[in-house]
């Protein structure tokens, strides 16, 4: 199921054509494309070309401050990155059972970032290709764009994003790097007065996903032989469960299952996610490449995110958005579900799914309670995982006894779609460049394949790295500033 | 009156200052009547051209941020830093004291769980740098906004005096340094 555009047997005979930066997506990355003289992309290859250093630098920090500190990996989905960091910690301070008040606080906040970070990828980072056309005119392919042509639209895209933003900042304290989620719980509550604030716009919020799921649902029905087909193959999946086969984005066991529907394994406890989940480098890029060590690296990369969840889980425990599954499942026979642009629909259906659990932890009086912290038996390591709305988020951590972490293991959601994305823009590749000439709007179908799956390639570039060449950076003034690493 | 250019870009940053930029929400409309975007993590348009302002988030961490940043103070009038990563680094810089070297073997070569360790080195990948740098340091910055992010507020009192041709002033209230 591999496609073997990964690497050209003679790159340097190849011309070279760049998609760089890729833009309307969240972080930094770049394509690349071989040529050859008759027009045959022959290599095509997505690169994460920036690293970070958090597992490293957070190691000698006291584990309190990792929730707060690890969130600026993404400004686009930081309670993620803060949540799954605070659920490790809650090990570290030997909790396994947070109060009722904690825990639905954190869920509210993940809710509103689930909200916001889906209505943000799909109006105003996708809905300029699916609106206008993959390869229509450029100046018009953004937001202003979509807000000229389609006003309700953006409208309303701007609307729930800051509905989700509200959400999170009066849970977490602010809207981007709140600090409200702490090891064994949380530091605040809500008060009536926030409650209502939340609660009056509710109800149009769930009204608005509504209509987004049917405009997803309009814009695959108005060209479904290139909705199924575009960037289309077949993968693995791994998603978190509820005990009870239910979605749950903010916490499960972990669910995997093959190309041909079968468990590999299910309900698994995440605390030894490492026993299935091994990782594998390219020369080529700075992100690894994660995959199900019972199938080894070749056959055993996999599908994270918005359309594994949807089609994995057995049933969403909200009614409008279980009632939206059912109907993405059953259209045209269930190819929809196995689509690369079936992500944008499965993500709103995902987001109509957060609007109604919010409308739900809204009504819900533990909210307001004042029981907010639990300690319990000082441990050496903790994992944390939650549903990212890219999908399955890994950190993992061990503290030693002065309260310091030693050692920091992130496996953030666009890791585990590396190679899915690769395997999508090679498809893309051969279905509408192979053998043409290159034109702006036939490179843009490349970052429509990337974008359906709302890479997050900043959270992707937290490794640290070093080239073997030798570089002198200068300033204004032509004084040596930094030399560039050698190899190590 | 022509409407402003805008180029944004992000460098070594994780993006929260644009969605602070965003978190403006409906203020966003009457803006656009007001400036229209260039190249920006919003928009298509891969190489800053000639702009009224430009916006950088992030600091300096490898040889293709040097490179954008250049582009944006050769094109823009008006250079602003914003967010804690452009004015001094932040928490990208946390790095500064570790040697690459070392991090890299760890990571790509004797990290748990890793099957064909090597350390990625194709021509591709940009140049790292072994220190991340402020903006100011490599080229000269015309606006500071501290904050990580700065509000949108902030950011919106920012923009709106700069547009009408105020000296931008963000009283108390709206300049953080979290
Ligand atoms: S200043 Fe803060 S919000 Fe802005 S890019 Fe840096 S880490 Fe992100």
């Amino acid at each position: 199921m591999t496609l073997q555009l990964e690497t050209a047997p003679h790159p340097e005979t190849l011309r070279r054509v760049a998609i760089e930066p890729i833009s309307r997506v969240e972080g930094h990355g770049k394509v690349t494309l071989l040529i050859d003289e008759d027009n045959h992309v022959r290599q095509a290859r997505l690169h994460i070309v920036e690293f970070r250093g958090f597992e490293k630098f957070v190691q000698g920090r006291p584990f309190w401050e990792i929730p707060v500190m690890v969130q600026r990996l993404c400004g686009i989905c930081p309670v993620s990155h803060h949540l799954a960091a605070s659920k490790a910690m809650d090990q570290i301070v030997g909790v396994d059972h947070l109060t009722p008040t904690a825990e639905k606080l954190r869920r509210l906040m993940h809710y509103g970032q689930i909200l916001q970070s889906h209505a943000l990828h799909f109006f105003h980072l996708s809905s300029p290709d699916l609106l206008f056309g993959f390869g229509s005119e450029v100046a018009r392919r953004n937001i202003v764009g979509v807000a000229a042509a389609h006003p309700d639209v953006a409208k309303q895209g701007v609307l729930l994003r800051k509905y989700g933003q509200e959400v999170i900042r009066v849970t977490a304290g602010k809207r981007v790097h709140g600090t409200s989620s702490v090891p064994g719980g949380v530091n605040k509550n809500l008060s009536s007065e926030e409650r209502d604030h939340l609660l009056k716009d509710i109800y149009p919020i769930i009204a608005w996903s509504r209509e987004a799921v049917a405009l997803a649902r309009r814009l695959f029905e108005q060209d479904l032989e290139r909705y199924n087909s575009f960037g289309r193959f077949d993968a693995h999946s791994l998603c978190l469960i509820r005990a009870d086969g239910a979605m749950d984005l903010y916490h499960g066991g972990l669910r995997a299952r093959t190309v041909d529907g079968k468990t590999l394994f299910d309900h698994e406890n995440y605390d030894h996610y490492w026993e299935h989940i091994h990782e594998e480098v390219k020369s080529w890029s700075y992100m690894k490449f994660p995959f199900f060590r019972e199938l080894g690296p070749e056959a055993g990369w996999y599908r994270v995110g918005p359309l594994t969840r949807v089609s994995q889980c057995d049933f969403i425990p909200t009614p409008f958005a279980d009632h939206e599954r059912r109907d993405f499942l059953a259209f045209d026979g269930g190819n929809a579900a196995g689509a690369t642009l079936g992500y944008h629909w499965a993500r709103m259906i995902e987001m109509l799914h957060a609007a109604e659990m919010i409308k739900e932890l809204l009504h819900d009086d533990d909210l307001l309670g004042q029981d907010l912290l639990v300690t319990g038996e000082r441990r050496e390591r903790g994992v944390g995982m939650i549903e990212a709305p890219r999908g399955t988020l890994i950190h993992h951590y061990r503290v030693d006894e002065n309260d310091l972490v030693v050692r920091a293991n992130l496996i953030v959601s666009t890791t585990h779609n590396n190679q899915a994305m690769n395997e999508a823009i090679r498809r893309v590749a051969s279905q509408y460049l192979d053998g043409q000439t290159l034109t702006e709007g036939l490179l843009n179908h490349i970052e429509v394949a990337v974008r359906a799956f709302d890479p997050c390639l900043s959270c992707a570039t937290h490794a640290l790295g070093k080239m073997p060449l030798e570089l002198e950076l200068l300033g204004p003034d032509g004084a040596l500033l930094d030399r560039l690493g050698t190899a190590p | 009156m022509p409407k402003l250019k805008v180029a944004t870009t992000s460098l070594a940053g994780c993006f929260g200052c644009h969605m602070s930029l965003l978190d403006i929400d409906e203020r966003l409309f009457p803006l656009l009547d007001l400036i229209e975007f260039d190249r920006s993590p919003l928009t298509d348009i891969k190489h800053c051209g000639p702009c009224d302002i430009g916006i950088v988030e992030g600091g300096i961490c490898n040889a293709e941020n040097v490179h954008v940043l250049r582009e944006f103070r050769a094109n823009c009038k008006t250079l602003i830093a914003i967010g804690a990563c452009a004015v001094t680094g932040g928490l990208p810089a946390q790095r500064n004291h570790l040697d690459l070297g070392a991090c890299l073997s760890e990571v790509y070569l004797t990290e748990g769980g890793l099957e064909h360790g090597l350390i990625p080195n194709d021509p591709e990948l940009p140049l790292p740098l072994d220190k991340v740098h402020p903006l100011h340091e490599v080229v000269k910055v015309d606006y500071f906004i501290p904050g990580c992010p700065p509000s949108a507020d902030a950011i919106w009192k920012f923009l709106t005096d700069l547009i009408a041709g105020r000296t931008p002033k963000l009283g108390h209230g709206l300049i953080k340094y979290d």
